[in-house]
């Protein structure tokens, strides 16, 4: 294949842009009178021309109503086992009474922080406080923590493969670093509407949101933890035969582990700050607590319900990162002597 | 045929290795191909042969392409032209399957910095290979077990590598490459991270190793000591191109170039030369000089000196069943002790 020389783009695209000019002036209203003042007087430019505009939105529009016709069945086969798992595991916790529900925080937190006591009871307090704030954040904070678990699951169940995928292979990685920019550029809002449609209101679109907002950087650890791993521990276990897969589980995904523990913290700090964004469209939980004291004007409510959010998120980040921690310190424990 | 054959090969780094390897066989240097096309000569017509049972160094500076020789053996790189051949097999037809159970069988391989398993605990680290092969946990720690025994580790097999210090890290990974039975040993500057007197204690160690197992052993190093002592057969590397091969005693008498003199102009002669090395034909000069000791060909200079020097007479130099040789004098070892 012959290449196409640098000056025959660049004349093409002197070509397209004076030919814009052209057409802008032949059907601009206010046209100077004499050549002189075509130049001095650049009205005829300040505004962007109407005949000039790509109808994204309607095409945007047509697709989405086929793209509904079509399969829209299958987002309603989603969201309803969505719904159904939602329902039952919010049913279960909420049920418990109380103190179970925090003996089980706190027996968790002990278990997966390899038996730091501090930890622990820091995490018993916190949760104690949410409940203390206001007895009505207790079911709600319940209900926000299901929403985020439930996103963190579809996040780890899809993210971490895709991270694999991106880690061993160049051109997927180029692929979907792209999409992942995308998906965590793009408002929240943008995705709500249509997840409303989709799903209707309520705490499935929330999962959805949480997972395109808050996978991104989960995908980015997995791929960056695999790829992090010492070449010669690699070259090691490719020396002894090890296969594609045997290198995988036995050394990569141990060793990155670390990084993908740190992914999945991230993912919860961001799943819980989504729960709020997504009370804007009618997802209950703590964030509609805040939304409620902004409608009223209450600042003390808003606060209230601030303050049980940072609780929550304490509460999670310090179980999340304390199992990565434990994790990390048997990867490389420290020196003794 | 030999153990391990290497026949011309070529290594070069870059988008578009086949490009450049016509002017890389045309002869062009490492520096002028980097120069013009970008691309990095790893390799350039290396060709060496590797006999059962020997240890074979290889020795070159930083970047002179000792580290992707050595895999070519196991394959771990592939070369841009050239055909590598392992107890008479052509590693470079093997499919994937074959060359995963090629490297199980036939070689196992010790890093420069260890490259062992942070997250294993010594005995899983050592068993790594016998678990890649699917041995039974039982069979595998035993095996292990004895290796750790063997470098001398016994009592730290539920350690973590990080909890060891260097020297005792790098016995792990001789033990994960012996745990295997391997018939072949590939060492890649395997001491060179080792502090110096753990260095030629782990040395001893390996030749001690290498008196009971007679592997094929093919070492990497950049210390010339390190080689002589190690060493059966030197191959040395510049810039990708072999530039000499032969025994300790061939490249420290006959350097090839002046690259080769540099490394050799620093090291205690006496003390790698052989008795054999030294000896000549009884002559004239001999006349009139008694024999005032029976020294074993194997002996090196450096023990026969004192006796040279302190009587000024003739050493008779005999073989392991006592038939006579050569002779040594005085003028034979000032003549190789001198350096030009
Ligand atoms: N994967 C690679 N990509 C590009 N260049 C490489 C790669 N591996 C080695 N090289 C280059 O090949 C040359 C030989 O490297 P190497 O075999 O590691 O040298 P040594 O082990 O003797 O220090 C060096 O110039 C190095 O930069
Ligand atoms: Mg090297």
């Amino acid at each position: 294949m012959k290449k196409i020389p640098q000056s025959v783009y660049y004349a093409i695209f002197t070509g397209l842009f004076g030919w814009l000019l052209v057409v802008s002036f032949n059907s601009s209203k206010r046209k100077p009178d004499s050549v002189g003042e075509l130049f001095t007087d650049l009205s005829w430019l300040n505004n962007w021309p109407k005949w000039l505009d790509t109808p994204l939105m309607k095409w945007i529009n047509d697709g989405w109503k086929v793209f509904i016709a079509e399969y829209g069945l299958i987002f309603d086969a989603i969201g309803y086992g969505l719904l159904r798992g939602y329902t039952e595991l919010k049913q279960i916790i909420v049920q418990a009474p109380w103190p179970v529900v925090i003996i089980a925080v706190i027996a968790i937190t002990y278990f997966s922080s390899g038996r730091k006591v501090g930890t622990t009871v820091f995490v018993g307090i916190c949760t104690f406080f949410i409940g203390f704030l206001n007895p009505r954040f207790w079911d709600k904070a319940i209900e926000t923590t299901t929403m985020v678990v439930l996103g963190i699951a579809i996040c780890v169940i899809i993210g971490i493969p895709i991270g694999i995928a991106m880690a061993r292979n160049e051109k997927v990685r180029n692929a979907i670093l792209p999409i992942l920019d995308l998906m965590q550029v793009i408002p929240a809002f943008c995705y709500l509407i249509p997840g409303i449609i989709l799903f209707g209101l309520g705490a499935i679109p929330a999962i959805i949101s949480i997972f395109i907002y808050a996978c991104p950087p989960l995908i980015r650890l997995t791929d960056l933890g695999i790829r992090l791993v010492d070449k010669e521990v690699i070259e090691a276990a490719e020396s002894f035969g090890a296969s594609r897969r045997q290198k995988l589980w036995g050394v990569q995904m141990p060793l990155a582990l670390p990084n993908i523990m740190q992914g999945i913290n991230q993912c919860t700090m961001m799943a819980l700050a989504m729960v709020v964004i997504a009370s804007m469209i009618g997802t209950r939980g703590l964030g509609d607590e805040v939304l409620l004291g902004l409608q009223q004007l209450n600042v003390g409510a808003a606060i209230e319900a601030g303050l049980a959010i940072v609780l929550l998120a304490i509460v999670l980040d310090r179980m999340t990162q304390a199992y990565g921690e434990k994790i990390q310190e048997r990867n490389q424990p420290v020196k003794k002597k | 045929m030999s153990k391990i054959e290497i026949n011309n090969i070529y290594k070069i780094f870059g988008p578009t290795p086949g490009t450049v390897l016509e002017n890389v066989k045309a002869g062009a240097t490492k520096e002028e191909v980097l120069d013009q096309t970008g691309h990095t000569v790893g390799l350039d017509n290396v060709s060496i042969s590797i006999e059962e049972g020997e240890t074979f160094v290889c020795m070159g500076l930083s970047g002179s392409g000792k580290s992707t020789l050595i895999r070519h053996i196991n394959r771990l790189i592939d070369p841009t032209d050239g055909e590598v051949f392992v107890s008479g097999q052509n590693v470079l037809d093997l499919s994937p399957e074959e060359l995963l159970e090629f490297r199980k069988k036939n070689m196992s391989m010790v890093f420069q910095r260890f490259g062992l398993f942070p997250h294993k605990t010594v005995i899983e680290n050592v068993a790594y290979g016998l678990e890649i092969q699917q041995i039974e946990l039982e069979q595998r720690n035993k095996t292990a077990m004895d290796q750790i025994d063997a470098v001398g580790l016994s009592g730290f097999e539920d350690q973590y590598p990080s909890q060891l210090s260097g020297g005792m890290q790098q016995r792990v990974g001789l033990a994960r490459a012996l745990a295997t039975n391997p018939e072949i040993l590939l060492m890649d500057e395997a001491f060179s991270a080792l502090d110096p007197l753990i260095r030629s204690d782990m040395q001893g160690q390996l030749i001690e190793l290498q008196s009971q197992l007679k592997k094929t052993i093919v070492f990497i190093t950049h210390d010339l000591d390190e080689s002589l002592k190690l060493g059966d057969h030197i191959g040395i590397l510049n810039g990708g191109r072999l530039v000499q091969v032969g025994t300790p005693e061939e490249i420290l008498l006959n350097p090839a170039d002046d690259y080769v003199s540099s490394f050799v102009g620093d090291v205690n002669r006496a003390r790698v030369l052989k008795a054999r090395a030294v000896m000549t034909k009884k002559d004239d000069t001999h006349n009139g000089k008694e024999i005032a000791h029976r020294a074993n060909e194997n002996d090196t200079l450096e023990e026969l000196l004192p006796i040279i020097l302190g009587t000024r007479s003739l050493i008779e130099v005999v073989d392991n069943s006592g038939n006579p040789l050569g002779y040594i004098s005085d003028r034979e070892a000032s003549r190789l002790l001198s350096k030009s």
